[in-house]
């Protein structure tokens, strides 16, 4: 017995008699960019590109004038635009990272991770100094604005999910409008309250304060587009089977969410690690390491790198790639993170 | 087993009455979802009082005013505060950011809805979040050292074909760390944020509509024009202002690659503008307590306008997501 399998059949893939007026009109595309490159003062790449994408504009919608009509000339530029839009996209965060790879790399050292800048100058040789004690201001900071926001963002997710009070919408609203503040403003209030009004000094505390201001709003967004995931069903269960509201929240929404919240905070930990305004305002900025982060200045990465920008001799510059690339690669790890545990399956 | 009658259990009072962990917890969840409010009053309340005094001794020449002159005991002049030449320069980065960075976005949405095949989608979907992630004095840095070269050279030759125009004339040949430069900075800054809103809204637009159009003949463009751009205009607008407020609020990286220079021009492609953030960032350093005051007067009309502006595109952008 033997079965003929018949190769499926697919009438919409395009075939070399209709694609070849596009083909032929993209190699005189290149041809035509060539000459013009060649021909008038525009130079290198980018004049190259900048021609060619308006001769591929032009010659799709000639192509597409001459077989179809008007319209079909409009979607052709249409489309090279949209393409276009979509490679702009992409191209700046290539550059991005390659260029912070390509600089950083060289002063990145093991040895940096254990010395501080105390006794080093800026623009002393990169074997000596390193960058200890901004890691350790980082995560004096980030860690004192995880605790002082996750209560507060979780709390606000609650009320709008669990509590539905009268003044949900205002809250959300709200919520969304303080998103948008921007970072020096969190720095200059926390100025305002923390070293004015109380007569503090700059501190890591002070920083960290600033910094939960700009990731409350973060975790309590997130957090709520999670709890809004969790079925009514598993409330309605618990609630059914004699628990209070508290237990219900408790032992079953709080649990079945889980892994959700945790994705938020950090989120909202990946949106402040690389902050860097409101430390200019907060921290004091410090060589040396300060294990105390409710006292005397203290650094953090981003500040170290806008430090050594700003000296602006060549060693501090490479300084600043440096501590560039270790943020990036900081900020990509809990980025990660949070794609990793959100695209754990089995969970809300 | 003993056969005596089982004792039944008391009956259990059923109550409407909340329990008191309920209550307890109810206040609680309550008062943690109006601390934002309160948070958000305490900034209005402390920057406001601070700013007082300087409100009220330069009045309405505090916002249009454009010069600062910090007090000099020695020269016996009084100090003057305005910033209406960094409004000016907001203004100015913010819609040099807008008109490239809009189009983009917007090309880019479209991309991701209606072109990009499917396998490209997530890798895209992922290089616009990443993007949103990256801190902005990485954006600062590289529009400094990897940016501004090339851009210096498009701006000599936006300068020499179209420098008869104004905006585009240059008095003394600085082409560095102009608005032209920091607007582009914003503009990849805040192309993520468009892109993704526009994106969410395109997602909206009901398939029977777009099905409809194509089944009229139409191509995909005509199909976009008349079914999509009609549909999400309201959130794409909105999506571009929530940008326009990320834009006006930037702060490093907009002082890293800007001259800031107190004077009203217009002259895009010249190494002079401003930006209310940084000048705040900028005068901060070697501010005296009543200078502080200034700035936090600054950081008060930053912070009135960037909330003007995010309520009114979160109105924008709920209304047009309700509407379907």
């Amino acid at each position: 017995m033997s079965t003929t399998l018949t190769q499926p059949v697919k009438p919409w893939r395009i075939n070399f008699k209709q694609a070849w007026p596009e083909i032929v009109g993209a190699i005189a595309a290149l041809i035509l960019t060539y000459a013009i490159v060649n021909v008038s003062p525009l130079k290198g790449k980018l004049g190259f590109v900048v021609t060619l994408v308006f001769v591929a504009t032009f010659v799709a919608a000639a192509v597409s004038w001459v077989r179809r009509d008007r319209k079909a000339a409009f979607n052709s530029i249409s489309t090279v635009m949209v393409y276009i839009a979509g490679l702009f996209v992409i191209f700046p965060l290539g550059s991005i990272l390659y260029e912070i790879i390509h600089r950083g790399i060289a002063g990145l050292s093991w040895g940096m991770f254990t010395r501080d800048m105390a006794v080093t100058a800026s623009d002393a040789p990169l074997s000596e100094g390193g960058i200890l004690h901004a890691v350790i201001g980082s995560l004096y900071i980030v860690a004192l604005a995880t605790v002082f926001s996750v209560p507060i963002g979780l709390l606000t997710s609650l009320y709008l999910t669990e509590i539905k009070g009268k003044a949900a919408g205002t809250i959300r609203f709200f919520v969304q409008a303080m998103s948008g503040i921007p970072s020096i403003v969190a720095g200059l209030f926390i100025y305002a309250i923390w070293m004015i009004a109380l007569g503090n000094q700059y501190s890591a505390f002070a920083g960290a304060m600033a910094l939960a201001i700009l990731m409350i709003p973060t975790v309590a967004r997130t957090s709520e587009e999670v709890l809004k995931l969790i079925p009514g069903d598993l409330r309605e269960a618990g609630l059914a089977l004699g628990g209070t509201q508290w237990r219900t929240v408790a032992m079953i929404i709080l649990p079945a969410a889980q892994s959700g919240l945790i994705t938020s905070v950090i989120l909202g930990i990946a949106r402040v690690a690389g902050e860097t305004a409101p430390l200019l305002l907060t921290m004091g900025g410090a060589d040396a390491v300060n294990l105390n982060p409710f006292n005397g200045n203290s650094s953090a990465i981003p500040f170290y790198v806008w430090k050594n920008f700003s000296m602006g001799t060549e060693v501090s510059i490479q300084r600043a790639w440096s501590g560039v690339l270790v943020l990036m690669i900081i900020v990509l790890i809990f980025f990660s993170l949070t794609r990793f545990l959100s695209n754990r399956k089995g969970r809300f | 087993m003993s056969t005596a009658a089982p004792t039944l259990p008391p009956k259990r009072v059923i109550t409407t009455k909340p329990r008191f962990s309920d209550k307890v917890f109810r206040a609680v969840v309550t008062t943690g979802g109006f601390s934002s409010l309160v948070i958000l009053g305490l900034i209005s309340i402390f920057l406001l009082t601070n700013s007082l005094g300087v409100f009220k001794n330069e009045g309405f020449k505090f916002i249009t005013g454009f010069d600062w002159i910090g007090p000099q005991p020695e020269a016996g002049l009084p100090s003057q505060y305005g910033i209406g030449a960094m409004l000016w320069g907001t203004v100015v980065i913010g819609l040099i950011a807008l008109f490239f960075g809009f189009p983009i976005s917007v090309g880019a949405a479209l991309f991701l809805s209606y072109y990009a095949p499917e396998w490209l989608k997530k890798p895209m979907v992922l290089v616009i979040d990443v993007m949103a992630a990256i801190p902005s004095i990485v954006f600062g840095l590289w529009g400094f050292f990897v940016l501004m070269p090339h851009a210096e050279y498009w701006a000599k030759l936006i300068h020499k074909y179209l420098g008869f125009i104004p905006i585009f004339d240059v008095p003394a040949p600085a082409f560095t760390r102009s608005p032209f430069i920091a607007g582009l900075v914003l503009a990849i800054m805040i192309i993520p944020i468009i892109t993704s809103i526009s994106r969410e809204i395109f997602a909206q637009t009901p398939l029977d509509r777009i099905q409809a159009a194509y089944a009229l003949g139409a191509t995909k463009w005509s199909m976009i024009r008349s079914v999509v751009f009609p549909y999400g205009r309201g959130g794409v607008i909105g999506g571009a202002m929530l940008g326009l407020g990320r834009a006006i609020g930037e702060t490093v990286a907009v002082y890293t690659v800007l001259n800031i220079v107190y004077d009203i021009r217009i002259e895009v492609l010249l190494s002079a503008g401003g930006s209310v953030a940084s000048m705040i960032v900028n005068k901060f350093g070697e501010a005296n307590p009543e200078e502080v005051k200034a700035l936090m007067a600054a950081g008060f009309v930053l912070f009135l306008v960037t909330l003007a502006i995010n309520f009114l595109a979160n109105i924008i952008i709920s209304r047009t997501a309700r509407k379907g």
